[in-house]
Order: C-alpha cells, then structure tokens, then sequence
C-alpha cells in the first residue's frame, strides 16, 4: 500500500470530531464501560500482581515461543486436529477458503475474531464465492451496515440503538416493521437471524484468545454463546490464531481468565469460555483445523521495546480510557487496532512508513498503561515508535524518500539553542523583541506556521518581560 | 516552666537544622523561566519563606522533554546530559513542573544507557535521588502542610496526567492547598482526565486536542471556581489558553503561586 492511501490521523479524525451523534454515543459507552471496570478492578486486592503475573507469563513466552509452539502443534495432530501455519494474511485466507471449498459450501459462521479482521478473511472468502456470517451481534451490526468495526470488543459501539432499528428493518428481511429500538426487541430479530445460520452452517471459523500448548487446547472466550454455536455445530471447525496468543499450561488461564473479563466487559467472569482439544467422536466437529498466523508477529518480536505489544490479549480497556479514542472513534485510526493499543501494533504489525501519524495520535497521558492487564507500557512504546518515524524521512507528495524534513530541521534548531546558555538567552530576548507584532492585550492570539495551529483555538502568554533569570540576578546578585 | 518550653524549642530547632536540608537548587525550566516566571517567583517566595536556602544553577536550560517525547532521543540526550552538568553540586533539585520532573526520573535512566556512556549512566543514578516535584519537597522531605498561605478564592485543581500518574503525587497538592487559608476548594468533576495538552500533541494533532479541552474547559467552568490550578504550566498554558481565549473570567494558577499568597 502506498502511503497516500493512509489518511493521517489528524486528518481522519477531524470527521468523527465533528460528528454529534457519534461524539454522544462515544463519550456514553466508553464513560459506563470505564466506570464498570473501575468497579470490578476495585474489588481484587491482588489485581496489580496479577498484572504482573500476566505479563510476566507473556514476557516469558515471547522468550520461548518457538518451543511452545512446536508443542503446541505436536499436541493439536495428536488430538486429531490439522495445523497450518501462514506467513502472512493471503496465505491464511487462502488456507480457510480452500478447507471452506473442499466441504462445497458456499455459506459459514463466524465467531468474532480480529485476527480475521486483521487479514480481511470475509473479503477473501467473498472473492471465492464464500459468504461469510458474523455470529456476534456487534459484528453483525457491521457486517449489514458495510461498516467497519471502531472497537476490538464492542466494533459496533459507534452506532446507538435507533441506528441500529434502522439497519435491522432495511437490513434484515424477517425483522418486522414494527421493530422498536428496545434493546431486547432488536436482540430478539437478531437471534431468530442468527439461530437458522447456526442449524445450517456445515463450516465455522473462529478466532482463538489462548492456544495451550501442553495440551493443544484452543479457548474462546465471549459474551453471547454464538462463539459456543459456531464451534459447536459445524462438522468442520476453522480456527485462526495468532501466534503470540500461545500460553504454555492450563494453569496459565488462571491468571488470563481472572484478568480478561475484568477488563474487558467489566465482568467477574465472562459467560462462556469454550475450549476444545483437536476432535472428539460423536461430539462436536469432526475436522478442525488450526491456522497459525505470523503476519508482521515475528517483525514485532524482533523490535526490543515494541515486543510488548504482542502480550495484548485484546480487552480494549485501553482504548475505553483514552481521551483520545473517546472523541475521535476507531475508524480515524484506519486499522482493525483502534485505539492506543492499535497506535502500536498497527505500525508495528504493518509498515511503519505507512502508519507515520498513529505514534502521534497520543498526549502520552498514561491511561491505557494504568488500566493494561498485561502492563503493556503503552506510553514507552509510542515514543519508541516516534524516535523510529523521526529517524526515517517522510516522504514527499511522489512517494519519494529522502526529503529534508523541516520539523527535524527546526527540532535540531532548538536543541542547539538549548544546548547553550547563552544561545538560549539571546533566545529569549529575540522572541521577546520580536514577538511584538503577534502581542493583542497582553496575550498571543494568532502565530504563523505549524504555531498557528495552537492559536486556532487557544491564546498564549507572551514571553514575559522578565524572564525567570533575569529576576534572579537582580534579586540574589550573590548567586547569580 | 518557660524554661523547659525554651530547653524544648531549642533542641526541637537543633534538629530539625540537621536533619532537614536547608539547600535547595530550582530547577525552573524552559517554560517556566520563559513564560511563567511569576511561578519562579513564588517558588522562591515560598521555600525562603520555609527557611530554604535557594539557589539557581545559571547553567540550565531545558530537560529535553519535548524532543524525547517527538521522537528525538538524539538530541534529548545532550539535554540529559548538559542537566547533570548543570546540577552536579546541587544537594537538592526542586522543580515546579511534574512532567519535567518525570522526563528526569522516568526517561533520563534509558537515555543515559542509551548514549552508550558509562559516566553519563552513573551521573544520572546519583542524581535521580535528588530531584524532587515541588509539592514532593514540601510534604514529604520538609513535612509541613500549612505553609502559611492565604488566598481566599474559589479554585479548583486540575491533577495533571504526569503528577497523578507518572509521579503518582496523589493527595500532596490537594492536602498544601486545603491548609491554604480562606481558600474554597471545589471538586474538579472528570479530573483525572488530560486536558489535551501532550506537548507538540497540541499541535499535531490540535482538533482533537482542543476537543479534550473543551471538555475539560465545561469541567472547570461547571465548578464556578474563578482559579484552576494545577503542578503544572504546561497543562495550564492549555486550559488557561482555552479559557482566555473564551474570556471565561477564570484564572490558571501554578500550585506554587497560590502557596506563595499571603
């Protein structure tokens, strides 16, 4: 992808700023979702060693993930299950449509599952003539409006309940038309959409939250039980899993478990958790296969400070308490990873040329760290990820690299000024000299250049007629 | 009877001279010195006032905050570096910002390691112990909560991302300012949430910035405090920018001038 078909962050945020609706129904479920958590969190007096706990488990696989999932896949063949490893998004979804196509169906389920966001798998599918079906109401919700998901847990939390009693009576042709936008109403159309799709569907494709490699043991968690239905019901079961979401013991969900619904849902424990070892005679499907993805994992592993953000484990509190996401929604961050979290790993999974504003897209404010239940220092990482966009040219408007870029220039301009006390001085007193055109009352009220976009909405205080030093000396002349 | 009370004093006065420093180095930084002096000021006015000895390393400049957080490390570390020069003999570093404060604390450590210089590493080690957020100095190393001021208005305090959690300062501003004499402090709904600043964040990405300031700006104003206060110029050339530009009639005030009110 060449960089121009990325809008920057700032540019693509200023829609959703301006939008109203979209601002209301942001601020509201992020705010209760927020609150929710807080709650939860409260109420585990060892909540910040189990953080530790967590991430130290993942610190320690990402040490040793080769073994892990060696064993892994050694112990998925031998509970009767096939698995596939896949470099990168094209390789998995040509692996998941050719099992779809072997089968001769033309139809599957599908389990809310980033990973396949993250390769565009219904799109690839769509292209073999394969209609996939979300199962999650959320996710529906999308898939019928042809949008694109602004949360990793709720992808629909950008719409509010009229919108979706809209989309359901144009979208689905047994919703009645009376449909009402009680919650219960809608969910009770989309359950009766949903249960004909789960009784017929010969093929289900899920995502995975934790792969056990001593058992080969694969575990979904979720909220509606579609998860349940889809690798339930299907005589063949696909599942695409990343491969950082490898945990080497059972005994490890007892740490992610307690960790993910507290922070996610805000739940003590989520409603169902599904795991499922390879294939069962007379119980379940009688395929399953298991697609380990890499796609930019491996890139990230090798990046020392980024490395962390493979210990994700997908919860979203992160994106629930940034200001940031809060006002500006998911799409601006053109990733299935929206929020802090996708301020990171997008770039990190992809290429960082193409994502140069999403490590700015944060004020470092540090909640995403404080509420992560993996300690995923956030902050350190999207300063790590500037200090690498810094060192490589943007591109000027051919897509050519090497352009002197100005903000470098004048960076460096400022650091040579610091770098002397007397630069720094007869600093001062030029702008105080010069800055006499720009001065209105007693306040800076309009600056050229890149300046002018703080002015655009906020005054600034002149330099002062006495700087700090200058007052010194003439009060402790000893000291001076 | 007076003389026991006078014997009690004198020793009670004996020991606080040894083991409270009675030095203190500010460091004002860039902005401070540049655009807020009037904090600097107060700085002083308040620790000489509490029988500190101040000085000012004349050798300063700036923590290099801005450029480490935009992505030049390079050029941060001769920052980092022309800091500890600056402030090699001082027994104690006192700052009214807590962001520069945490850029000392949080990235001045990685920075040294990563110029790659075994000294630089050493000297920031020794000096970390000795830099202290203001209201740090006040309530934990000089034990005092009343300073003696007294500044009867209606204020509000603003929590800054970098006091409550990189520093994780807590109650200690609260606690100097509710000691303030005919003071009206107000609860500041939504505190904790960043007013939008990020330093060059406010400019680059200046619409959602300013859409967290407005927020933040209802929040003060909702209040009806005629002061927001807060550890820090930084977040307070933000809101205080906002609400001029507004002509809201509400005043941004550093923690440390109010402290400094008589």
């Amino acid at each position: 992808m060449t960089p121009s078909e990325h809008p920057s962050f700032p540019v693509a945020a200023r829609t959703a700023l301006a939008d109203t609706q979209l601002r209301h129904n942001l601020a509201h479920a992020t705010h209760s979702i927020r609150d929710k958590r807080a709650a939860v969190v409260a109420e585990l007096p060892d909540w910040e060693q189990l953080r530790e706990a967590g991430r130290g488990l993942k610190e320690r696989v990402m040490r040793h993930l080769d073994d892990h999932l060696l064993e892994f896949e050694a112990a998925v063949t031998a509970a009767g299950g096939t698995v596939h490893w896949a470099r990168d998004g094209e390789a998995c979804n040509r692996i998941v449509a050719d099992i779809v196509a072997a089968q001769g169906v033309d139809e599957v389920v599908k389990v809310k599952s980033l990973t396949t966001e993250e390769t565009e798998l219904n799109q690839a599918l769509a292209r073999r003539g394969i209609r996939a079906w979300e199962t999650d109401l959320a996710q529906l919700i999308i898939q019928l409006a042809d949008d694109q998901p602004s949360h990793v847990l709720v992808p629909a939390i950008h719409k509010n309940r009229t919108q979706i009693r809209d989309l359901f009576r144009a979208r689905l042709p047994d919703a009645p038309a009376d449909l009402t936008d009680d919650p219960e109403r809608l969910v009770q159309v989309a359950r009766a959409h949903l249960r004909r799709l789960f009784l017929e569907a010969k093929v289900g494709i899920s995502g995975a939250n934790f792969g056990i490699a001593e058992t080969g043991t694969v575990c979904v968690v979720e909220s509606e039980g579609n998860g349940r239905m889809c690798t339930t019901l299907p005589e063949v079961l696909i599942s695409v899993m990343g491969i950082e979401k490898v945990v080497p013991a059972w005994q490890d969900l007892e740490v992610f478990l307690a960790l993910l619904p507290r922070s996610s849902t805000a739940e003590r424990m989520n409603p169902y958790t599904s795991l499922w070892t390879g294939v069962c005679d007379g119980d379940g499907p009688r395929e399953f296969h298991l697609v380990l993805l890499d796609n930019g994992r491996t890139n990230v592993l090798a990046d020392q400070v980024g490395r962390q953000a493979l210990y994700c484990i997908r919860c979203s509190a992160c994106l629930n308490v940034c200001p940031v996401y809060e006002r500006t929604g998911g799409h601006a961050y053109d990733s299935v990873y929206p929020g802090p979290i996708g301020a990171i790993l997008t770039p990190l999974l992809s290429d960082l040329r193409d994502h140069r504003s999403l490590p700015y897209a944060s004020s470092l404010c540090g909640a995403c760290y404080e509420v992560c239940p993996v300690k995923i220092n956030i902050p350190e990482v999207l300063v790590h990820l500037r200090d690498r966009v810094t060192s490589e040219p943007p591109p000027d408007r051919h897509g050519a690299r090497g352009r002197v870029d100005p903000e470098r220039l004048a960076m460096q301009a400022v650091a040579r000024v610091f770098a002397s006390r007397r630069a720094y001085e007869s600093a001062q007193r030029a702008a105080r000299r010069g800055q006499g055109p720009f001065v209105r009352n007693g306040s800076v009220r309009q600056l050229p250049g890149p300046l002018g976009a703080w002015t655009s909405a906020r005054d600034l205080p002149p330099v002062a007629p006495q700087s700090f030093r200058d007052w010194w000396r003439s009060t402790h002349p000893e000291n001076g | 009877m007076r003389d026991a009370s006078h014997r009690r004093r004198h020793v009670i006065r004996e020991i606080v001279r040894v083991i409270v420093p009675t030095r203190a180095s500010l460091f004002i930084t860039c902005l401070n010195d540049t655009l807020f002096p009037q904090t600097g000021r107060a700085v002083v006015t308040l620790l000489e006032r509490l029988g500190l000895a101040v000085d000012f390393p004349r050798e300063q400049t700036c923590c290099g905050q801005m450029h480490f957080n935009t992505g030049y490390a390079q050029e941060a570390i001769g920052l980092v570096r022309r800091f500890v020069e600056a402030f090699a003999d001082a027994e104690l570093i006192v700052s009214p910002s807590a962001s520069c404060v945490a850029m000392v604390r949080d990235a001045y450590p990685q920075l040294a390691r990563r110029s790659g210089d075994p000294a630089l590493v050493a000297a920031v080690d020794r000096l970390l112990p000795r830099v202290l957020e203001l209201t740090e100095l006040l309530i934990d190393t000089l034990g005092v909560q009343d300073v003696g001021a007294h500044f009867p208005h209606r204020v509000a305090y603003h929590p800054t991302c970098h006091s409550l959690r990189a520093l994780r300062l807590g109650e200690r501003p609260l606690t100097l300012l509710r000691a303030v004499g005919g003071i009206d402090l107000v609860p500041l709904p939504g505190a904790e949430q960043c007013c939008g600043f990020g330093g060059t964040f406010a400019v680059k990405n200046a619409d959602t910035s300013v859409a967290m300031l407005s927020d933040k700006m209802r929040a003060v104003l909702d209040t009806g405090a005629e002061v927001i206060a807060a550890a820090d110029n930084s977040c307070l050339m933000q809101i205080g920018g906002g609400l001029q530009r507004q002509r809201a009639g509400v005043r941004a005030m550093h923690v440390a001038e109010i402290l400094a009110s008589d």
